[in-house]
């Protein structure tokens, strides 16, 4: 040991050293592969079951028809439901088979016709649709209400070209959705997955790394020997940052190629970006698992501090916009919220700077902070 | 017999609780996230930012602009002047939306022509997008039926009237933190139990899962004020079988890991596609038949018709037999499959 006192600091030892622990890390890897399928089967499982599981889109949604005195009109109105792509109607002989069916989540809507409706729609009064939608599921009631009311108003044109009157519907509305004009929900779902599934993958990589040589002992012998705690970093990030990134490489080809998500934007933007993305999650993983001392600890915090949020706090799926201002704050600490932002914009409008140039430079502050923290927390020494 | 598993139980708890930090990570976190994500996750669109481009300069333009700028769901970012001006709201994300009024909107409208009015949105989030429109949709039509009675034209031959049951104002925080009952359940459920690697103990964790779900249905009612129309027997029945089976899987994962990064590994695998294929945020009955095939093999799904079923419907108890046996059924098998594991393991 006392031979060693004189610590040869010339760049070639340093570098001798540096590959040294970066091939100890790698080998580690090796002996126990869920590091690698975390890398690569954790983005392969989690892309299919988003990409072709998850839509936002409500089709072929199920809604009970009642008409109370069947006729001519009612029928009319009734073949613009099942016209549709949003619907899937199924009709009933009254109103209480209706709410039963309701009652048991077999339609989600039920569109009723009164048995006057034919009277009072041919003699110019209003004649009610009473329509009925399940609101436990808000999101998807609303979207069926936003359906119905399309098929409504077609209707009512319809009618009034027929008998060639001008629309009494005084106000029309054109509506354009940019970027996702055909409004496919896996569009947006996919390239915000990427970055999901890096937040798991960079916690997960690193959260057990510093954590396990406490649990073993291990980092003891490291102490006695005479690398820096920078090169204990640098040794630890290079190979998960490398596995990282090849996640990464596969989850953009997959949302390309299998998933067919157009990207406008460049990709080496997203090879920047990503980069800092996953130098802060790895950043934050090796913190936690310094200041955690055991794996078990370790891996709970991983769990609590990296899907759930990202997921949920990201405008992922959520619109951050409209959440309550203090939650709106507490977003501004998950790194997955700006890397959101950028992926979405890179893939779906192109290279915007106004969003991309903020978004990196938080992922960089946030990327610097977390490895200051972790090298001033790793111990030097045995307390 | 039942001395011996009191004592057992007693030791157990004092060892999850011995350790500072695990006791922080059992209690404080869930707390947080429960208040967090149940004021976060909502579809329902709060202040979003709308930008205004008139080129008309009549009254009902104003009105109609004023309409969409007092709605709770918007607030206005600004106003444009020219047609460039709208890319310079929506790509840099200044504005979710912008409502185009054309120059003829007064005339025409005083014409009786009809007018149109254009609605540009941002679509990067396509569902927010669908969202905006229907709330955009509600504005207009309110627009159009106030025009029309105080012009005195001819009433539309139908109208509708939309009613939601069991939520009449669509509040999507009472769909929602009914749910995060049961993701922060089966979180800490998965912590006690699939990160401990070879000690299968399955009492910790059903008894953890039990007290977290208690505490986060008093929150959901006394905090967030979400209605309890049901019977509370049916629920802890549901959070019984759902806590037990989680701990089987729990369990049947730590028997199979040989390190702890390998039960963290199994745990993600679990929790993940759990959250994503139970229901909790995008509806199952949209998934290809194949996936809700395999929606079938997780608890939370039952567990998510039963919570929201019984606290905002009131459905009875016998009418959720099945979703409760499935649970059993994969509590029972996992939980002898782990058991035989380690057993093996053992000797």
């Amino acid at each position: 040991m006392n031979a060693e006192h004189s610590v040869p600091n010339d760049p070639s030892a340093r570098r001798l050293r540096l590959s040294g622990l970066i091939r100890k890390e790698f080998l580690q890897i090796r002996r126990d592969l869920s590091s690698i399928a975390i890398a690569f089967l954790l983005p392969i499982v989690l892309l299919i079951i988003f990409g072709y599981g998850v839509s936002l889109d409500a089709r072929h949604e199920r809604v009970g028809l009642v008409a109370e005195n069947p006729g001519p009109e009612t029928a009319d109105f009734f073949s613009g439901l099942q016209g549709s792509e949003y619907f899937q109607p199924v009709t009933f002989s009254d109103q209480r088979a209706a709410k039963a069916a309701l009652n048991r989540r077999q339609i989600s809507a039920i569109v009723r016709l009164r048995s006057d409706f034919s009277r009072q729609s041919l003699s110019g009064q209003s004649a009610p649709i009473n329509v009925v939608v399940d609101g436990v599921d808000a999101n998807t009631a609303r979207l069926v209400s936003g359906y119905l009311q399309g098929v409504w108003a077609g209707w009512l044109q319809r009618r009034l070209d027929e008998r060639a009157i001008e629309s009494t519907q005084s106000v029309l509305m054109q509506q354009r959705i940019w970027f996702n004009p055909a409004v496919r929900s896996r569009d947006y779902l996919v390239p915000g997955l990427i970055a999901v599934i890096m937040t798991l993958i960079g916690a997960l990589l690193t959260a057990m790394v510093v954590a396990r040589e406490w649990d073993r002992g291990t980092l003891e012998a490291l102490m006695a020997t005479p690398v820096s705690v920078g090169e204990v970093l640098i040794g630890k990030l290079v190979p998960y940052y490398l596995l990282g990134m090849g996640g990464m490489a596969l989850s953009i080809g997959m949302a390309i190629f299998l998933f067919e998500v157009p990207l406008r934007g460049s990709l080496w933007v997203l090879f920047v970006t990503g980069s800092l993305f996953l130098l802060a999650a790895l950043g934050m993983g090796l913190f936690i698992s310094i200041i955690a001392q055991n794996q078990f600890l370790s891996g709970q915090v991983a769990i609590i501090t990296t899907f759930l949020p990202a997921f949920i706090l990201s405008g992922f799926i959520f619109d951050i916009d409209s959440m309550p201002v203090a939650v709106q704050s507490f977003t501004y600490l998950i790194a997955a919220r700006y890397f959101v932002a950028i992926l979405q914009t890179v893939f779906l409008a192109g290279n915007v700077w106004e969003v991309i140039i903020p978004n990196a430079l938080a992922l960089a502050l946030m990327a610097l902070v977390f490895l200051t923290l972790a090298a001033r927390r790793m111990p030097r020494r045995l307390g | 017999m039942l001395y011996a598993m009191l004592g057992l139980l007693k030791k157990e708890f004092l060892a999850l609780f011995r350790d500072k930090k695990s006791r922080f990570v059992l209690i404080g976190p869930p707390l947080i996230q429960l208040l967090v994500f149940g004021y976060a996750a909502s579809y329902d669109l709060n202040r979003v930012p709308i930008a205004i481009y008139n080129e008309d300069s009549g009254s009902a333009s104003r009105e109609l602009i004023a309409r969409f700028t007092g709605a709770r769901a918007f607030r206005e970012a600004g106003r444009i002047t020219r047609q460039s001006g709208i890319a310079e709201f929506i790509n840099p994300k200044k504005a979710l939306l912008v409502l185009h009024v054309e120059r003829e909107f007064t005339r025409d409208l005083s014409k009786r022509k009809p007018a149109s009015i254009q609605l540009i949105i941002d679509g990067r989030n396509s569902n927010t997008a669908l969202i905006a429109l229907n709330y955009a949709q509600t504005i207009l039509a309110d627009f159009n039926r106030s025009w029309t009675a105080q012009q005195r034209l001819e009433k539309p031959s139908a109208r509708l009237e939309i009613r939601a049951w069991f939520n009449p104002n669509l509040n999507s925080q009472w769909f929602i933190v009914p749910g995060i009952i049961g993701l922060l359940t089966l979180v800490v459920t998965m912590l006690v139990t699939a990160l401990e690697v070879l000690i299968g103990k399955a009492l910790p964790g059903v008894l953890i899962g039990l007290v977290e779900a208690s505490f986060i249905v008093l929150m959901a009612v006394y905090w967030f004020q979400v209605p309890f129309v049901g019977d509370v027997a049916a629920l802890y029945l549901g959070i019984i079988l759902f806590v037990v089976s989680t701990v089987g899987v729990g369990l049947m994962i730590s028997s199979l890991a040989a390190t702890q990064q390998q039960g963290l590994l199994g745990a993600f695998l679990f929790i993940v596609p759990s959250i994503i294929l139970s229901g909790f945020a995008t509806p199952i009955a949209n998934m290809p038949e194949a996936m809700q095939t395999l929606t079938l093999l997780i608890p939370l799904r039952y567990f998510l018709v039963i919570v929201r079923g019984v606290m905002l419907e009131g459905i009875p108890l016998p009418l959720l037999a099945d979703q409760y046996w499935p649970m059993a059924v994969i509590g029972l098998v996992n939980l002898g499959l782990a058991a035989w594991m380690f057993r093996r393991r053992l000797y």
